[in-house]
């Protein structure tokens, strides 16, 4: 854990309250720029004085950005909607519970009242030597210090890792993936909606970014299609701490069943990788097969096909093939 | 103007961790620059290339109408090393300046494919070629001597002909091969800190300070075989030089084009009338 010096370093304070404004703020000022939404992850680089933006640009003011409406074909979540508002909003609980329970397990209830759905997606991962500010990968060096033979990288990945074994913290992502959302990214050649499992990058392709924004960029909202409401639902999170932990790893997945049978369905794992993984071979596996534990069994082997541990972490591999399992046939079924 | 990237290592130690990115753009500049100069030079102000007269018209008649330059196993060589360097370049440098793929495998893979035809190239050249062939002589800087002064006005006699290679050919074989030699020790090196069936990961190998060095001298290096290859693939596309490269395609060059430029006496050419024809594909 960095020491935390608490004195931040100076920078230049923008409070926009409009869309357009901070998007100028933010082309404007290119990489110098740092987005704050809840300012939950921002204040930790800040303090400990590892990223010293010239320029902060805080969303807080801008209105448009908040809340939740239901829309002709789903629902829209603005990027600074708290996850307490998430959470508890009962269009969503009634039709996409996956998302609310993802929203009410994520660190404690002050952090959910501060912490935005935008801010949860698209923060920074939490691995320490990487928070420390060491000049690893993903920092801009040549060395990841958790994947070595002293690494300690018990919360690390046992999938696609790539010089980098960061792992991706959000809870709610995961579940987005399920419900086949749609993330609304202003660029500056436009807006873009871009599929939430397509949101998340892989050190494979940037290992200095957990996401696709760029300098320039702001995630004005979350669209959710109406595809999925009122479908079977499944999160689960295991912790460390049940109180307030980030995940050792999660599942979401959204079931459309006839009977027993399973004829859709969509189903992502996270803090596993350095993004969370939707399980697309899984899915493929399951359609047309009974919700049972046989199925679930199963499915959790091959969900860990091609998972490799380190040297911490290699009670990684059952849990996700359980969480898996039990995503399917129902925990009930399972245990 | 800061030419390396330095960080603060775990222990406190300021230690370099790669060059700074522009050096990409440097590179491919100088590259560029050198080829439009080079290029305007030879048009408009360059001298005609004259040399001291050749073999007899009997000598001529001696030598069979092509004249092979390249074996088979030396040509497959070259072109395996142009696409595994090439595809050492794009992958490196592609995703500095924003074209994101998954590049890590691929770069060495193909730094493997490049290491196993430079070993395969030092035992086919020490034992089965010509190996001072490539290396300047003392007829090469004699010559170059001569080349200078003419080039300066001041004629000193006229330089003669080639051997199997121009000295600027030589030189520039010296220059990739310290340069390819180094950025293949590093690569290897570099490879114990990826996932590869080589080795098992041992970032800890080196101290952070040897390993900065190292990551250091794979990318000046690497950015160095930007320009080279720039100059290389410049030089082979010259209409002059079009009777070389094609040798490297079909192995042999003209009668005509081995007499205008080279010194039978220098390069000698076998009795080949013992020989099968090299459109062979000896």
């Amino acid at each position: 854990m960095a020491i935390i010096r608490d004195v931040m370093p100076t920078f230049q304070l923008y409070q926009p309250t409009s869309v357009a404004d901070a998007q100028k703020l933010l082309e404007r000022h290119g990489s110098d720029a740092l987005v704050l939404a809840g300012g939950l992850d921002s204040m930790d680089w800040l303090k400990d004085r590892i990223k010293k933006p010239r320029v902060i640009v805080d969303l807080g003011g801008i209105e448009e950005l908040r809340g939740i409406r239901e829309t002709s074909d789903g629902l829209r979540i603005g990027a600074m909607t708290t996850l307490t508002e998430v959470g508890q909003n009962s269009f969503i609980q009634q039709n996409y519970r996956v998302l609310a329970q993802a929203a009410e397990v994520v660190a404690s209830p002050q952090i959910r009242n501060q912490g935005t759905i935008g801010g949860n997606v698209s923060q920074d991962t939490r691995c320490w030597y990487y928070r420390a500010g060491w000049p690893c990968y993903r920092a801009g060096g040549n060395i990841c210090y958790a994947d070595t033979p002293v690494g300690r990288n018990r919360e690390h990945a046992i999938l696609h890792a790539e010089r980098c074994i960061a792992v991706n913290p959000s809870d709610t992502a995961p579940a987005l993936i399920a419900l086949d959302a749609k993330f609304i990214v202003l660029t500056p050649k436009g807006e873009r909606a871009i599929d939430a499992e397509d949101y998340f990058v892989g050190p494979e392709l940037d290992i200095t970014r957990m996401n696709i924004l760029q300098p320039g960029y702001l995630l004005t909202s979350i669209r959710i299609p109406s595809t999925w409401a009122m479908s079977y639902f499944y999160f689960e999170k295991v912790r460390d701490r049940n109180v307030w932990d980030f995940p050792l790893m999660n599942v979401a997945a959204a079931i459309k069943s006839s009977g027993d049978t399973i004829q859709n369905i969509r189903i992502a794992v996270n803090a596993v990788a350095a993004r969370p993984l939707r399980l697309k071979m899984v899915e493929d596996s399951v359609r047309g097969k009974p919700r049972n534990s046989d199925t679930g069994e199963a499915a959790g082997k091959l969900a860990v096909q091609g998972a490799v541990p380190l040297q911490f972490n290699a009670y990684k591999i059952p849990l996700m093939r359980n969480l898996v399992k039990r995503a399917i046939s129902g925990a009930q079924e399972a245990a | 103007m800061n030419f390396l990237e330095w960080a603060m290592s775990p222990l406190g130690q300021r230690v370099p961790i790669h060059i700074a990115w522009f050096l990409i753009w440097v590179a491919l500049i100088a590259g560029l620059v050198f080829l439009i100069v080079h290029a305007i030079y030879v048009r408009y102000f360059a001298g005609k290339t004259e040399f001291v007269s050749g073999p007899s018209p009997g000598e001529m008649l001696a030598l069979p109408a092509r004249i092979p330059r390249h074996s088979l196993a030396a040509r497959l060589f070259h072109w395996i090393m142009a696409v595994a360097m090439f595809a050492l370049l794009f992958t490196a440098f592609l995703p500095k300046v924003g074209v994101q793929f998954n590049w890590v495998t691929y770069h060495w893979i193909a730094g493997t494919v490049l290491t196993l035809s430079i070993l395969f190239h030092i035992v086919h050249a020490t034992f089965y070629l010509d190996f001072w062939s490539i290396w300047p002589d003392r007829s090469d800087l004699e010559d170059a001597w001569k080349r200078f002064y003419r080039f300066m006005g001041n004629p000193k006699g006229l330089p003669r002909k080639f051997a199997k290679y121009p000295l600027e050919n030589k030189l520039y074989h010296g220059v990739v091969m310290l340069s390819g030699l180094a950025v293949i020790v590093t690569g290897i090196f570099m490879m114990f800190r990826v996932r590869t069936f080589f080795f098992s990961r041992n970032p800890y190998l080196f101290s952070d300070m040897t390993w900065g060095m190292m990551y250091v001298l794979h990318g000046l290096t690497g950015v160095g075989l930007i320009t080279l290859t720039i100059v290389h693939v410049y030089f082979a596309i010259r209409p002059e030089k079009l009777p070389i490269t094609a040798s490297m395609i079909v192995g042999s060059m003209s009668r005509e084009f081995y007499l205008k430029e080279h010194d039978p006496k220098r390069w000698v050419i076998e009795d080949l009338s013992q020989r099968r024809s090299p459109a062979d594909g000896d």
